[in-house]
């Protein structure tokens, strides 16, 4: 399991305050906390500062990677702050996100073929977002043809199912589930990721469901997670699925995890 | 006649008892309007205001509006022309680049539950499309929602096509979605902002000074 620290992201307002005031010790130590609990990237999203994120996010990955050494995922529809903040990343990072909407495809694909990277693949159709499993395998497929043609290897391809409100459609869930096996049994080879708060929009206890999802899409075969690493409870729940489901030898990392205190039980 | 039954079964979206409360009312030859807004109306105001005190949640909301839906069904073959007056209407869509429409649904629903009449232009509206369509039917209020902050730009752009086309003090408009923020709103010159589907409610009747 991959997992992607969410905490950077200026539509937070400490993280929006840190990065107008150039304030680098704040943006590393958010970091660090993330790598320390078991991110595997991290995240920077500067998309709040619509016209400023071209500078922005390059300084998000420049003081990242100044003080720790890890890949980061660049969040971003924008190209031009995409290629600015690929050119002074170090190593292999992920781009977060490519989508078939015409425009954001093509502006992308440039962008995302220049450079050794990871790419989420969001399951957004040109004209609306998917609603059942089918229009989501389809999107995804139609996404894997076209970045593989380009070049781009399956392995290093993340699809995004497209998590959406079960509040607003009770059959969300399962829809998003059901995708994300299909998908993983298509494609061998291929990687899914996901969010986890949309699912919970609109209903009380959001974390309680948060984890549960998390749970239900790492059995239904989900590679990578987007998430607050530093979440001791959801981290349990990661850990715990996993183990349960064989994914854990000997149970090590659960073990690990609580001995050295990054999970607890409740 | 009181519409206790009935507004209390719409509020807990108990359709069966809503639409027996509905069908008796219509039976005893009671005045339609005074059945959409003593009963349905008045329980959809208080389904949007306990949902914007976070005490009623989206799917309960859901289940209001579809049984005050069921009830309009009732009511409708009793509708006679000019008899039923509409709070407003209100062209809504999201703007261009963005195709997020949960919470613009969720808007339309509460204010058509609210008595307002909603020309829904869908996603992705171009801003001379809404332009048009608040010309062409003369709407009273122009709704944007963006989820995105890269789309939040089409928000301004569409107010200035307004302006450049001669008809923005003919209509008030609002704005709402995740990274929109009241201050936004006045930034770009919009009449209003609504942080959720029950306060747009609240917003559209007090531009048109409403109750």
């Amino acid at each position: 399991m991959l997992i992607v620290g969410e905490k950077i992201n200026t539509s937070m307002k400490k993280i929006a305050q840190a990065v107008e005031e150039g304030d680098s010790a704040f943006i590393a130590g958010v970091a660090q906390q993330q790598v320390a609990a078991g991110a595997d990237f991290v995240d920077v999203n500067a998309g709040t500062f619509v016209e400023k994120e071209v500078d922005y996010l390059p300084w998000l990955v420049e003081t990242v990677q100044s003080t720790i050494d890890i890949p980061l995922c660049l969040d971003s529809p924008n190209s031009e702050a995409l290629a600015k903040a690929l050119q002074c990343h170090k190593g292999e990072p992920m781009v977060n996100s490519i989508s078939l909407e015409e425009e954001r495809f093509h502006s992308l694909l440039p962008v995302i073929t220049s450079h050794a990277c990871k790419v989420v693949a969001l399951c957004m159709a040109q004209t609306g977002m998917p609603t059942t499993a089918d229009d989501r395998v389809s999107v995804a497929s139609e996404l894997i043809e076209r970045l593989t043609s380009a070049g781009i290897a399956l392995e290093a391809i993340y699809v995004d199912p497209l998590v959406q409100p079960v509040a607003v459609d009770v059959g969300m869930g399962s829809a998003i589930l059901q995708a994300i096996s299909r998908i993983m049994k298509r494609f061998p080879g291929v990687n899914t990721i996901c969010g986890l708060s949309n699912v919970s929009y609109g209903l009380p206890a959001r974390r309680l469901v948060n984890r549960n999802f998390l749970t239900l899409a790492i059995a239904h075969g989900l590679s990578a997670a987007i998430l607050d690493p530093t979440d001791k409870r959801l981290m349990g729940n990661l850990l715990a699925a996993q183990m349960l489901l064989g994914q854990d030898e000997y149970c090590s990392n659960f073990i690990e995890a609580y001995q050295s205190g990054s999970i607890e039980d409740d | 006649m009181s519409y206790e039954t009935l507004s209390d079964a719409v509020v807990k979206g108990d359709i069966n008892t809503a639409k027996e409360a509905t069908q008796r009312a219509v039976a005893a030859g009671d005045n339609i309007q005074d059945i959409l807004d003593q009963g349905l109306i008045a329980a959809m105001d208080v389904v949007g205001g306990q949902f914007s005190k976070g005490l009623m949640f989206v799917p309960q909301m859901l289940r209001s509006a579809k049984t005050m839906q069921e009830c309009v069904e009732l009511l409708k073959p009793h509708f006679k022309e000019g008899e039923v007056t509409t709070k407003g209407k209100v062209v809504l869509g999201t703007v261009k680049g963005d195709l997020h429409d949960i919470g613009k649904n969720l808007v339309r629903m509460m204010l058509e539950g609210a008595g307002f009449s909603v020309i829904d232009l869908q996603v992705d509206v171009a801003p001379e499309a809404f332009v048009a369509k608040v010309n062409e039917e003369k709407a009273e209020i122009m709704g944007m929602s963006a989820l995105l902050s890269t789309t939040m730009p089409a928000m301004s752009q569409t107010i200035k096509a307004l302006v450049d086309s001669g008809i923005r003090d003919r209509v008030k408009v609002m704005i709402g979605g995740a990274p929109v923020t009241a201050n936004y709103a006045e930034e770009i010159g919009a009449d209003a902002y609504a942080p959720d589907a029950g306060s747009a409610v609240i917003e559209a009747k007090k531009m048109l000074g409403i109750d």
